[in-house]
């Protein structure tokens, strides 16, 4: 009788799972990169139109959208095709506005910052300049000037 | 007879394959981020103040119609593209041909845009004039400093700009054109 007796059973060993949690974080670091938070969903089609002198905008909490476009085939059934401004998740009119940007200013937590705002305006590239002369002549009578003309860069599509 | 035992696979490597994939993602993905074109919208006021007679020459005049036509400076314009050149060789005339512009510092932008004008077309006038400005201050600072616009610092820039100011006013929108 030999003093060393292989023990244990013979069959297959388990799979390691040491590096399981290697790849949940991969995975979840990767969702974490590549998902954009988007914190109102889109009930306007938007296709923007495309410019070369861009600039980015920084400080995303210090931006605040405004969607004008043609409702989704969704809400168009209702709405017609026309087009609509979104603000946050919800249709709206000009007369709106200031109320929307006064809740915006109150989002902020230091109000030296009101300054550096800016309204980024993402607007279909087929909606007319009527509404969107009404959106710009809100935001000027509350003396938030600072726009942004969201637009794509015309460098990349050639 | 004992059976042979299966050699356990070896999971050391597992993380660096993991950790290679993850940076590899990490270089490859980008964040999307906005980006625009920056434009500062004029002060409100209750009545439009009557409009100066500001010396015609000084004044580049774009229109737009809701069929989407130009007009600058009162003449038709069917290629949208050309308006950068024409504005530069407005901007930096410095009084040689008496009817345009007596210096850069004097140049005033004027677009209007009819209601019925499509976004498109506006945001493409307004980067055609971003971008002879661009241009302009790119190439003054290449002559000043001798190095690119973008490399410049805040007050070498306010210098370029005090020469070069970028004025573009916008007149209120007609509606000429219903629908």
């Amino acid at each position: 009788m030999s003093k060393f007796k292989k023990k244990g059973s013979k069959g297959a060993p388990g799979i390691t799972t040491a590096s399981l949690p290697d790849i949940v974080f991969m995975l979840l670091f990767f969702f974490m990169v590549v998902t954009k938070m988007r914190d109102s969903e889109m009930k306007v089609k938007i296709q923007v139109p495309a410019a070369t002198e861009l600039q980015k905008l920084e400080k995303k909490s210090l931006v605040s959208h405004v969607y004008i476009g043609s409702p989704i085939p969704k809400y168009a059934a209702v709405l017609g095709t026309a087009p609509r401004i979104q603000l946050n998740d919800q249709f709206a009119t000009p007369s709106q506005i200031p109320f929307f940007i006064a809740n915006e200013i109150e989002k902020l937590s230091n109000p030296k910052l009101r300054k550096a705002m800016t309204c980024a305006m993402r607007v279909d590239k087929e909606v007319k300049m009527g509404i969107v002369t009404e959106v710009k002549t809100e935001l000027r009578k509350v003396n938030f000037r600072k726009v942004s003309y969201l637009a794509s860069d015309a460098g990349e599509l050639e | 007879m004992a059976k042979r035992d299966l050699p356990e696979i070896n999971a050391g490597s597992m993380a660096d394959i993991a950790f290679l994939l993850l940076i590899f993602f990490l270089v490859t993905t980008t964040i999307q981020t906005d980006s625009g074109l920056s434009v500062l919208l004029p002060p409100y006021v209750e009545e439009p103040p009557p409009p100066v007679e500001k010396n015609k020459r000084n004044v580049f005049s774009v229109q737009i119609n809701g069929n989407n036509e130009l007009l600058v400076r009162g003449k038709q314009c069917p290629d949208v593209l050309s308006i950068k050149e024409k504005a530069i060789t407005f901007i930096t005339n410095r009084g040689k041909d008496p009817n345009s512009s007596e210096s850069p510092k004097k140049a005033i932008i004027s677009i209007l845009n009819d209601n019925g004008t499509s976004y498109e077309m506006y945001v493409t006038v307004y980067n055609q004039l971003k971008a002879a400005y661009n241009q302009l201050w790119e190439e003054s600072s290449k002559e000043q400093f001798g190095r690119s616009y973008k490399d410049l610092t805040k007050k070498e820039r306010q210098a370029i700009r005090k020469e070069i100011p970028l004025v573009i006013s916008e007149a209120e929108p007609s509606d000429l054109l219903k629908g």
